[in-house]
């Protein structure tokens, strides 16, 4: 199994959410998160005060899926999430040892 | 160290019941007496906006400056609105409205003779009104004298201990407050004797508060972290509510000041209204210029500081004149606020001075400009009108408005400073003053109650008063 993270566009989030639903992969878990990276951040003027806003808004999406999608699912989300624009986001995978489904105890695979 | 309330409400409550237990024999006395003189209409109309002005502090003034403190500061922005409300009411009862409109001592403050509301009935009093209830008249002029040190606040937020708070209002209003109103609108005070011009309170309650906010800002020091870090405001819609429930509230302050239902209070209810929104207008203008973008919290600021410059010119200038008034006073506050408070480098937290001390003068001044007995005979003509006398007039007015404020506030400041600290410490700031002054958080959904942290980060303390520290 492998855990795919992913931080993205506030704005791509439904269009993640269709396309990974579509391949049919209905967990995740999604997070209001702030931070930088390439994008330079904003200025905003509170009565003529200039402030300068490095960490911006983004979402970041969880989702755990057995290793054969893996590739795929990830070719969808850029697809989806993509404008081409500094600020688009990145995508991180990592190996995932067990899972487990609190209410029936199944494990591995069978428990995502 | 013992209990500040052992310390501070018991001999205050002990005060209050000996003045004001024959105040009450008193009133049932002249309420038997009768009055035939009372206008229903008059006093129907200073009721209705004695509750406006009150609306001005709680909840507009409360959530127009708890919108732009932050987060962790709120609930203490807002308690200084709240608690001015409550301790000024008992202040003003006690002895606040004998010394400003009571019987004149020396053209400079009034006498002791109203004191617990001690003559002050239920039957005109013709000094001041002559077809409304002398009671209605107080209650008006309380919530002047309430709202007028809660204004002070917007300067010393985000850093004022609330002990230290509680000490200044008290005294400033009692020191500063009640003189200069009695100076201006007391019978004999030298500066109504003088015929200087403030219909709803421009010198007396905008010049004031926000000349004292700025010397309340520079004793106490800027905020840690002022300049180097992001000091926004957390909710700019409370901050539109407040300015727009000020607004508001102003037809009773500066209409009501008519005190009565009649041409006059018309006449105030309509500049107010077009001098807010012509400032409202110039402020945006001018930061769109000046900034490229016209703000939400730009209207809301200019519309606050419309409302301050019309306040003394409302019940002697026409309409046009109005719509200037509000023009200058918008982009005026603005560079006060955008410009001019940055290059200075002195923090006054939410604008106190910016816009009261500097609207407050602009209409003070205005007022010598475009006043015209045309509207109010009782008033004089300005400058444009062929009196230049009066803009004199209007200038010592404002001088010693200005020179009472920087002195009296000066003063009060150094003294409730050697008795207890004045500014909260670097760690109190940064834990955020609603929590260290007050123990509690305003927004306790994020951190608790909807959170997995709900059961396992917070538990009840039965008793927790062995951990709590003291705030004075």
């Amino acid at each position: 199994m492998t855990k795919i993270e992913c931080i993205l566009r506030p704005g791509k989030l439904e269009n993640v959410k269709e396309a990974v639903n579509k391949f049919g992969i209905h967990g995740m878990t999604v997070t209001q998160v702030i931070g930088c990276g390439l994008q330079k951040g904003r200025t905003e003027v509170y009565r003529g005060t200039e402030y300068s806003i490095n960490l911006l808004p983004k979402i970041k999406l969880e989702m755990v899926v057995p290793d054969k999608d893996v590739e795929s699912v990830v070719k969808l989300i850029v697809e989806a999430a993509r404008t081409g624009e500094i600020g688009d986001g990145k995508i991180f995978t990592y190996k995932i040892d067990n899972a487990v489904r609190i209410r029936t105890g199944e494990k591995g695979e069978e428990a995502i | 160290m013992k209990n500040p309330i052992v310390r501070v409400v018991l001999p205050a409550f002990v005060l209050l019941m000996t003045v004001a237990a024959p105040a009450w024999a008193e009133e049932a006395a002249q309420a038997s007496a009768g009055a035939a003189s009372i206008d229903t209409g008059d006093t129907a109309w200073v009721l209705t906006s004695a509750a406006l002005v009150m609306l001005m502090t709680l909840p507009g003034l409360a959530l127009f400056y708890g919108g732009l403190s932050r987060k962790k500061n709120v609930l203490s922005t807002i308690m200084f609105s709240f608690f001015t409300m409550v301790l000024i009411s008992i202040q003003w009862a006690l002895w606040g409205y004998s010394l400003a409109f009571g019987p004149d001592t020396g053209h400079i403050i009034g006498g002791l003779d109203w004191l617990g509301l001690k003559n002050v009935g239920l039957e005109p009093f013709s000094g001041y009104s002559a077809t409304i209830p002398h009671q209605a008249f107080m209650i008006f002029q309380m919530m002047f004298a309430v709202i007028t040190p809660a204004l002070i606040s917007g300067a010393f937020a985000e850093r004022m201990r609330f002990p230290a708070f509680i000490a200044f209002i008290l005294l400033w209003a009692t020191f500063v407050y009640d003189p200069v109103a009695h100076w201006v609108w007391g019978v004999d005070g030298w500066l109504r004797n003088l015929g200087a011009l403030d219909f709803a309170g421009g010198t007396v309650v905008h010049i004031l508060s926000g000349v004292s906010g700025l010397i309340a800002c520079l004793v106490l020091g800027k905020r840690k972290g002022y300049a180097s870090e992001p000091m926004i405001p957390h909710n700019l819609p409370f901050t539109v509510l407040g300015s727009a429930l000020l607004w508001f509230g102003w037809f009773g302050f500066n209409a009501g000041s008519a005190l009565g239902a009649n041409g006059l209070a018309a006449g105030a209810f309509v500049v107010t209204h077009l001098a807010t929104a012509a400032a409202a207008f110039s402020w945006v203008v001018s930061e769109w210029i000046h900034h490229g973008k016209p703000t939400t919290l730009g209207a809301a600021s200019g519309a606050v500081a419309g409302l301050v410059a019309i306040t003394p010119a409302s019940g002697f200038v026409e309409p046009l004149p109005a719509i200037i008034i509000g023009l200058v006073a918008g982009a005026a506050c603005y560079v006060a606020v955008g410009v001019v408070k940055t290059r200075l480098g002195y923090d006054d937290a939410l604008d106190a001075f910016g816009i009261h001390g500097i609207g407050g003068t602009w209409g003070a001044l205005a007022t010598g400009f475009f006043a015209t007995t045309a509207v109010n005979p009782a008033g004089a003509d300005g400058l444009f009108y062929g009196n230049p006398a009066l803009l004199g007039k209007q200038l010592a007015a404002v001088g010693a408005s200005w020179a009472v404020a920087v002195v009296g506030t000066f003063v009060i400041l150094k003294i409730v400073g050697a008795f207890t600290r004045l500014c909260a410490t670097d760690e109190e700031q940064d834990a955020g003053l609603d929590l260290t002054m007050h123990g509690e958080d305003a927004y306790t959904d994020f951190a608790l109650s909807a959170s997995p942290f709900s059961g396992a980060g917070a538990s009840v303390v039965k008793s927790s008063a062995s951990e709590m520290k003291p705030a004075l």
